[in-house]
């Protein structure tokens, strides 16, 4: 096996599908745009986050140098680079969150899970991200997302629910 | 499309702007000053205008403009030194310098940063400061300061876009981010090679040389000496300006010469500390009486005093000088052979030839050369008429396809391989052709593995499928080549599907790369060592002119032929007649007309039989035919094949005189030792492998009694009893041009004032011919001759006792046989001990772990060393740099030459590898 197909191996056979999807998207020898639907599908086969070999792994397969994939993952809030809980939970800071009480929320979720923004649960469940940019819900601030989903119009008891309702 | 200069007005006056230009271009060309940061205005530096220093403001717009990004237009009114511009670029320097350590704690208080904060008179900043951030000292020759980072992201240009090494990155967002190295490392554990660029663009000192900064990252206050000069390193020819203090070179930065562009490499930039080493030679040594030679025997190159005794330059000058005489007057000049060097000046090399040609009296004269590209020459002498390169391989930027094969510029010629890698970039298809998986191969459109030795196999099909296709320039051949018919003949045979099992690449993939290149508009190959070190190395060279040859890709821009070459003054010297065959200018020993003109210009009878090479030499001393030698800067002792039977053949001569900066192991054998100057100590010329001849200066003084060589030469010509009077390498030079065609319209006057001029040159007042042979051959008849190439195994090939493929070569950062290098901190750190690379399978098959011992062994001897992976190597190979002295791979190597350019099969011979028990 080539040096090349040994990095590319840690790739899965349905990332890698994955990514041909988006790779032919765009047109040919501008595979580089696929670099961010490339480490959603590594992350999401890792559970929940990236490792340099996996970054890799997309370099070689979409034939960019690795620091070009390594900025991309820094860069975007939705990928993790470390180890981290199962369910991804990020509550919303930016300006009109902040001026209807995210600041609240985000202390009681901190103080509900017992971990601080940026850390995970220690049972390897909630991941608690660090801060979350607007997420264009402004009309029903506060706002959460737990992994993919919205909840609005947040309260302290609404939080609690919605915490105490994930599996 | 150009659409001609457009005329705008800077500060109310008429100027114009070329195609391209941006207005902070026209500023700096007509000389007006606008600051800058993310800008450098250096060549291969695109503009980025994010720091925004260099606003100026454009009537009729709302907004002021970042001049290096913005393109004039036609009668566009641009003010510079408005309050508006001026304040605003004011307020950016504050705001950065809120964020600078203080100046007094700076990591180098004269960066650019500060320089311009002095001229727009800021001192102080209003702005309250980030928090501190923590340095990473973590590399051996570069510290990481990002306290002083203002993310202009020239660094990240520098590493990724100027010498496109993928390494800095600009990592996280927003207030989060940050210059990195891969993903996040310490520089020192990141995949780094260390060439420095980034350090020379940083703006702000946020990336400096360890060497100018204390522990703390504290500029040292020491006033630093300038000196332009040329790097010491490879055939690149990189000009650099060394900074001096305190007697030592402390940093090296790269000039704008026409082969480096300000780039550097690692060797050049950080490899510079061997000039101090303490186990420089300052004193003349003679071998003591109670030190018999041994062809064993080592000597402690710290304390050479248990072999030799000091003397004075006087007594050891007579030493040599009589011993080479007396063997002379017994036994004929041919008793005796010089081994000049490819590390001095021009006129080093030329005062060394002519000594031996008229002070010994014979052609034994020959230099490293032989070890590298003889059979290269050989060929391209046959072939074209001439054996310097027909392009400089910046001519790669108007390439459309480049062939690059046997050769792993990367780690042997760093600098060219930007050049490479940037037209790479812009558009250029790359081939690349090599048993190894060479660091380039990244960026290659077609990689060809090839089985090793199967060179001329390969080559054929690629020919053969040309001719076949009907993709052969009929008119290139017709007006400019001879021998077309019987190359068609020949390669009739040499089919892809014939040769596809030998050479170990499929025929579509041959065909693929054959109709590549001959399609291509403009195509150009370079070769190294691959090519060359074979026993049929003449053939594989062969193959190459060939292929350009029938194809038309020899002559204009964007095409040529060539050969990389290895040592800083590989081709000067060579130029200068320092082999064994030619006079100065390759006017052959054996023909009349040159032997005659020679005679008449020194005045005196010269030896009509051509001498014998490097490694014919060694054999000579073993049959007793040679009994003396002179070797200035070289190391047979290490860099000879079979190196056991070189330094059996030293240890036997009657008296040996070494010339050189340590006690190499060639010097282990020396009846007399010449403490001589290092490159940065001299004055003279050297010429690189794009023919460029350029001034070197000395940036520092010979330590102790260490002399000039071209004085040492001339002491041993006198005593010899020659009556030599240069004053000055300016006179050796004098003498070059009036028996060198090849320097005509060079002068030193000329070199001193403009730095290099390319040769051959048509004028005094003209830049010189870059592309050559457009119009024809320095051939009788002014054709390229075509000469077919049977594919022939190597000499020795595997079989069950010694079933590996043992290949050497070099790796960035040693330089050839290690003397300097291997004294150089920085790069003894970065690579300390011998290692051998097999790919992982391999290691795996043999049962030794990475990082193990193992011993390797082939019918001539055998080394000690430890095993690395690396997956660039096939497997069924093995890859040992000839750099370590504790484990010389000479000892292993096939001294079988190649018939025509005598250049000896360092690239292949069989072995076996056992592992060693943990000790």
């Amino acid at each position: 096996m080539t040096d090349a197909a040994n990095k590319t191996a840690l790739l899965s056979e349905h990332t890698r599908h994955e990514i041909d999807h988006w790779v032919a998207k765009f047109p040919q020898g501008r595979q580089r745009s696929a670099v961010i639907a490339a480490l959603r599908a590594a992350q999401h086969q890792n559970e929940g986050y990236l490792t340099p070999e996996l970054m890799d792994a997309i370099a070689e397969y979409l034939d960019l140098p690795s620091v070009q994939v390594y900025e991309v993952a820094s860069f975007y809030s939705m990928f993790e680079t470390d180890p981290v809980g199962r369910i991804h939970v990020s509550v919303c800071t930016n300006i009109s969150c902040m001026l209807n009480g995210s600041e609240s929320i985000v202390e009681h979720v901190e103080k509900k899970l017992g971990i601080k923004t940026g850390e995970s649960t220690p049972d390897g469940k909630i991941f608690l991200k660090c801060e979350e940019e607007c997420l264009a819900a402004c009309n029903n601030a506060p706002m959460m997302m737990v992994d993919h989903k919205y909840y609005e119009n947040l309260t302290p008891e609404k939080v609690d629910e919605i915490l105490d309702g994930l599996e | 499309m150009s659409q001609g200069p457009i005329r705008f007005y800077l500060d109310g006056a008429h100027v114009e702007a070329g195609e391209g230009e941006s207005i902070w271009d026209v500023a700096r060309r007509v000389g007006t000053s606008i600051p800058h940061l993310c800008h450098s205005g250096r060549s291969g530096y695109r503009s980025d205008g994010n720091c925004r220093a260099c606003m100026v403001e454009i009537e009729g717009e709302r907004v002021l403009a970042a001049s290096c990004v913005r393109q004039p237009t036609p009668d566009m009114k641009v003010h510079t030194q408005t309050d508006r511009a001026s304040d605003a670029r004011k307020l950016v320097f504050e705001l950065l310098m809120a964020d600078q350590p203080e100046r007094e704690q700076a990591h180098d208080p004269e960066s650019e940063f500060w320089q311009w904060s002095d001229k727009i008179g800021l001192a102080a900043s209003r702005f309250t400061s980030r928090p501190v951030v923590p340095p990473d000292q973590s590399h051996v020759a570069m510290g990481v300061f990002l306290d002083s980072c203002i993310h202009c992201n020239l660094c990240v240009r520098a590493c990724r876009e100027v010498q496109v090494n993928d390494v800095i990155g600009m990592a996280g967002r927003g207030h989060g981010s940050k210059i990195v190295f891969d993903f996040d490392d310490p520089m020192g554990d990141s995949t780094c090679v260390a060439c420095g660029e980034c350090v020379q663009a940083c703006p702000t000192g946020a990336l400096v040389e360890k060497s100018l900064v204390d522990e703390q990252g504290r500029a040292w206050a020491r006033e630093l000496k300038n000196v332009d000069s040329i790097c010491p390193y490879c055939g690149v020819g990189c000009q650099v300006t060394y900074q001096v203090a305190d007697d030592h070179i402390v940093a090296v930065q790269g000039r704008d010469g026409p082969a480096n562009k300000e780039r550097l490499c690692v060797k050049g930039r950080f490899g510079l500390d061997y000039l101090r080493h303490p186990h420089r030679l300052t004193r003349p040594l003679i071998r003591r009486e109670d030190a018999p030679k041994d062809a064993a025997g080592y000597v402690d190159p710290s304390n050479p005093l248990s072999h030799f005794r000091e003397a004075s330059w006087e007594e050891a000058l007579h030493r040599a000088a009589s011993g080479l005489a007396g063997i002379r007057d017994e036994h004929g000049g041919r008793a005796l052979a010089g081994f000049g060097s490819a590390k001095g000046s021009n006129e080093e090399a030329f005062l060394f030839q002519k000594l031996v040609r008229t002070g010994f009296g014979s052609n034994n004269v020959d230099h490293c050369t032989r070890l590298c590209h003889a059979s290269s020459v050989a060929a391209l002498l046959e072939g074209i008429g001439s054996g310097a390169v027909t392009a400089p391989f910046t001519a790669v930027a108007e390439a459309d396809v480049i062939i690059v094969i046997g050769a792993n510029p990367t780690e042997n010629h760093p600098v060219a391989a930007t050049f490479f890698k940037q037209a790479v970039k812009a558009g250029a298809k790359l081939i690349v052709m090599d048993p190894r998986g060479t660091a380039l191969k990244r960026h290659a459109t077609h990689v060809l593995q090839f089985t090793p030795g199967s060179d001329v196999a390969m080559l054929n099909a690629i020919i053969n499928v040309i001719i076949s296709e009907n993709l052969w320039d009929g008119d290139y051949v017709a007006r400019h080549t001879e021998g077309f018919e019987n190359l068609r003949q020949r390669v009739r045979e040499f089919t892809p599907e014939a040769m596809a099992p030998i050479c170990g690449i499929e025929a579509e993939r041959l065909r693929e790369v054959a109709r590549c290149y001959a399609g291509a508009g403009a195509g150009i190959i370079f070769w190294g060592m691959g090519i060359s070190q074979h026993s049929h190395g003449t053939d594989n060279a062969r193959c190459l002119i060939a292929l350009a040859s029938i194809t038309g890709h020899i002559g204009r821009p964007g095409t040529g032929l060539h050969p990389l070459r290895g040592q800083n003054n590989v081709q000067g010297a060579s130029d200068a007649g320092l082999i064994p065959m030619f006079f100065p200018d390759y006017q052959a020993v054996d023909g009349d007309d040159p032997r005659a003109r020679f005679e008449d210009a020194w005045g005196t009878s010269l030896d009509p039989q051509r001498g014998l090479t490097v490694v014919e030499i060694m054999g000579a001393i073993h049959a007793g035919e040679i009994r003396g030698m002179y070797i200035m800067g070289e190391n047979p002792a290490m860099s000879d094949p079979d190196v056991q039977h070189a330094r059996r053949a030293l240890a036997t001569l009657e008296h040996l005189v070494v010339q050189d900066l340590f006690m190499t192991e060639t010097a282990f054998h020396a009846d007399v030792v010449l403490p001589a100057s290092a490159w940065p100590e001299k004055e003279g010329t050297v010429t690189n492998t794009n023919r460029q001849v350029q001034l070197g200066r000395a940036a520092l003084d010979p330590p102790g009694e260490a002399k000039q060589d071209w004085w040492i030469i001339q002491e041993l010509a006198r005593g010899l009893g020659l009556d030599w009077n240069y004053t000055h390498p300016r006179d050796v030079f004098a003498e070059m041009g009036s028996l060198m065609p090849s320097l005509a319209h060079i002068s030193w006057e000329r070199l001193e004032k403009e730095g290099f001029v390319t040769y051959p040159c048509p004028a005094e007042d003209q830049p010189g011919t870059d592309i050559v042979f457009g119009d024809g051959f320095p051939r009788e008849g002014g054709r390229a001759l075509l000469v077919p190439a049977v594919p022939t195994s190597p000499a020795e090939v595997p079989d069950a006792e010694y079933p590996l493929v043992l290949t050497t070569g070099r790796q960035l950062e040693h330089w050839h046989t290690g003397t300097m290098t291997r004294r150089t901190a920085v790069l003894d750190e970065l690579e300390p001990e011998a290692v051998a690379s097999l790919s992982a399978r391999q290691l795996q098959v043999l049962g030794a772990e990475p990082g193990g011992r193992i011993r390797v062994t082939t019918r001539r001897g055998e080394i000690e060393l430890t095993a690395r992976c690396d997956n660039s190597v096939p497997d069924g190979a093995v890859f040992i740099a000839f750099c370590y002295a504790e484990a010389a791979v000479n000892k292993l190597t096939n001294p079988v030459l190649d018939p025509y350019g005598k250049i000896p099969e360092f690239k292949y011979c069989a072995c076996k590898v056992d592992v060693l028990a943990e000790s």
